[in-house]
């Protein structure tokens, strides 16, 4: 009997150090599940990457700039259409110039075609969000950060994001620059 | 401890006397009664801790604790009840009965034996000591979560080596009683002749190597985290805080039924003799067991809904802790179909059996309610939690102790118990229990939280209900404290059978129980 309770205590044993080591092999076990199923990561839950992206489908973009006429600027998109899922994180840039002898400030008005498509066009940053105000003859590249909301229209299979920089008539502010004074 | 002694100190072998008798002891009955008696004064100690936490809910307010003592009172309530109270009175149990009722002279490995239990009394040491330590005892709830845990001052460091040792003595425990059972059963008692109480303490005891080993795992892990440097659970590090839940939960879902399925097992062997009839449907109530067991292990995550799971997750968890209803059924109708058109008499171990019964179902119940995942986030981590595993934990796995020892203490001291204060033991525990927790029901659904000190005004009435039924429980243990040690002492000579309906080989033995038994193996037919 004492040969058998030794070999029955030599499996149990060995069950235990098992589920010992049964309990780490839970840790890479339980990253692997996560990444599997893309649940509870941290990366997958920042900001930038929040967003689903709808991988099944193309939207073109279309980017377009004017000046109003009053403004002595120059100002083009740096690239004139791109092909993307909606849900990806998008960044593109604009170029704009100051051609006149004196500092002026600008703001960029934006606007969508199809119009419907604007609801779903989500800028994170633009150039548009604020004043700019451009030194004489200085020239400036400018970035927009923007995701298309995958919940958008199936049927848009084109979206043109416009935009059209008008003076703000802040002459303030552009003196204070031409005296090199701090901004208020 | 010397009172225990005195039933059976009618052996002549040169042993040791006073406390060498005990430190050295390799018998199987003499270190049934070392784990009965460390629970039944760890079952004071935790329970005085319950009774500061009920007198400072008394009123909303701050009374008697500050927030942070009231969290070690919690925290130590829960971790002594469950590793402390529960689990050593079952092994206590299983020492003194699998020998006895499997016709075995002793447990298989006596040497380990006595370690097992030994090594309990240092890490109940380390628990308590915390108290005195500067940052006071433990106060991250018995779950141990980080970040609370990783945290915590060096009380944190010295209840993971607490729990470290008791896991350890439950694995050489329950590594005795597999060994016990499979290689020692006298001639012809075959595995479906077995009571059911070793039954229900073999697959425990597999559940208790399979998850105890887990949880040292994930205490090492913390334990690490905090002195070494690792990141485990350290979301600064890259670790995660949900992934300890995972893995803690992976042992603590076991372990819920490592607490009650011995109690199953001693209201099995109690209710067919008072109702003098064999017990309805053995084979179900194995296979229910194993099936509860092996349950057990695939339902864990039921405890955290809320942490943000996907819903498939939730619904396989909710719909396989539902499962778990099933064979818990069959179990509750085969004892009430034992019942039915028996010969009952109402002693009090058939009295603890049957409040076993009704009460164990009411917290099963609430268990079935909290496993609806959209119902459970709107309960978690509010009273009726509370309110639902003390229903199984008091008069589910407490009551079923207490069926025991008076069922089987006529056995081991040779003594009848005191009937009559048996009877007040049982009416003012089973009055008092449901007055201190079915209120919790009301409050956890009025949206009560648990684990705070302070409460909002339209709940102190409950409370005040609660904090008095918690007195009156609380103090009629004493009675039982009284029965025993009267027993012990002396009282009516017990019968060889002790109750007239009861079946088993341990009833062939006298009363009391001689300290050495079946050194040779009886056959059984």
């Amino acid at each position: 009997m004492a040969a058998g309770n030794a070999r029955t205590l030599g499996k149990l044993v060995v069950v235990t150090l098992g589920m010992f080591g049964f309990g780490f092999a839970l840790v890479p076990f339980y990253y692997k599940i996560c990444e599997v199923t893309g649940i509870n990561s941290g990366a997958e839950q920042s900001l930038v990457k929040n967003t689903q992206v709808d991988s099944s489908r193309w939207v073109t973009l279309e980017f377009d700039a004017n000046i109003n006429e009053a403004l002595p600027w120059r100002f083009k998109p740096l690239q004139r259409s791109l092909k993307v899922h909606p849900g990806q994180l998008v960044q593109v840039e604009y170029e704009v110039s100051n051609t006149s002898d004196q500092p002026i400030v600008g703001q960029a008005v934006p606007s969508y075609g199809p119009a419907r498509a604007a609801a779903f066009f989500k800028k994170i940053e633009c150039f548009c969000f604020t004043p700019q105000t451009l030194a004489a003859g200085e020239s400036r590249r400018m970035p927009v950060l923007f995701v298309l909301d995958p919940s958008m229209d199936s049927e848009v299979h084109t979206v043109t994001l416009s935009y059209t920089f008008f003076g703000t008539g802040m002459k303030e502010q552009a003196a204070d620059l031409r005296t090199g004074r701090p901004h208020g | 401890m010397s009172d225990a002694a005195h039933a059976h100190d009618d052996h002549g072998h040169g042993h040791p006397t006073g406390i060498m008798r005990w430190l050295t002891t390799t018998n199987h009955k003499d270190i049934g009664s070392l784990y009965l008696w460390f629970a039944l004064i760890m079952l004071f100690v935790a329970g005085t801790m319950a009774l500061l936490i009920r007198a400072e809910l008394f009123q909303p307010g701050l009374q008697l604790t500050n927030p942070d003592f009231f969290n070690q009172l919690t925290t130590m309530h829960g971790l002594i009840m469950i590793f402390g109270v529960i689990m050593p009175a079952f092994s206590g149990f299983a020492n003194w009965q699998v020998p006895l009722m499997l016709g075995a002279p002793d447990m298989a490995f006596p040497r380990m034996n006595n370690w097992a239990f030994w090594i309990l009394p240092v890490a109940a040491f380390l628990l308590m000591v915390s108290f005195w330590l500067p940052g006071g005892a433990v106060a991250g709830g018995w779950t141990m979560y980080p970040p609370l845990f990783i945290q915590g001052g060096i009380s944190y460091d010295l209840t993971i080596l607490a729990v470290h040792i008791m896991g350890l003595s439950s694995i050489m425990g329950s590594i005795n009683i597999i060994t016990t059972i499979l290689n020692m059963r006298a001639p012809g008692l075959t595995l479906m002749k077995m009571p059911l109480f070793v039954w229900t303490w073999l697959i425990t005891a597999y559940l208790l190597i399979a998850t105890m080993p887990v949880l040292a795992g994930a205490v090492t892990m913390l334990l690490t985290d905090r002195n070494f440097g690792t990141h485990f659970f350290n979301a600064a590090g890259g670790g995660d805080p949900v992934m300890f839940q995972h893995i803690f939960w992976f042992f603590a879902h076991p372990e819920v039924y490592i607490l009650i399925l011995p109690a199953f097992g001693i209201v099995s062997q109690v209710i067919p003799t008072f109702a003098r009839k064999p017990l309805f449907g053995y084979a179900s109530m194995v296979y229910a067991t194993a099936s509860i067991a092996i349950l057990s292990f695939i339902v864990w995550a039921h405890h955290m809904f809320t942490v943000g799971m996907p819903a498939a997750a939730q619904l396989f968890f909710m719909f396989s802790t539902m499962l778990i209803a099933v064979p818990t059924g069959v179990k509750v109708f085969n004892w009430v179909a034992t019942m039915w058109k028996g010969s009952m008499t109402f002693e009090t171990p058939m009295l603890f059996a049957i409040a076993f019964v009704c009460l164990f179902t009411i917290g099963g119940f609430s268990g079935l309610v909290l496993a609806i995942a959209p119902v459970d986030i709107q309960l978690h981590d509010t009273y009726y939690v509370v309110a639902h595993f003390h229903y199984v934990l008091v008069s589910g796995a407490l009551f079923s102790i207490f069926a025991g020892i008076y069922y089987w203490l006529p056995k081991w001291t040779g003594h009848m118990y005191n009937e009559t204060l048996g009877k007040w033991h049982f009416w003012l525990s089973v009055i008092g229990m449901n007055i201190v927790f079915f209120p919790m029901h009301f409050l956890g659904l009025a949206g009560m939280p648990r684990r705070i000190p302070d409460y909002a005004l339209q709940f102190t009435e409950f409370n005040q209900i609660a904090t008095v039924g918690a007195f009156i429980f609380g103090f009629s243990q004493l009675i039982f404290l009284v029965v025993v040690l009267k027993t012990i002492k002396g009282g009516a000579r017990a019968s060889d059978q002790v109750w007239e309906g009861a079946q088993g080989l341990e009833w062939t033995l006298p009363s009391p129980a001689p300290y050495h038994t079946f050194e040779t193996a009886p056959v059984v037919k």
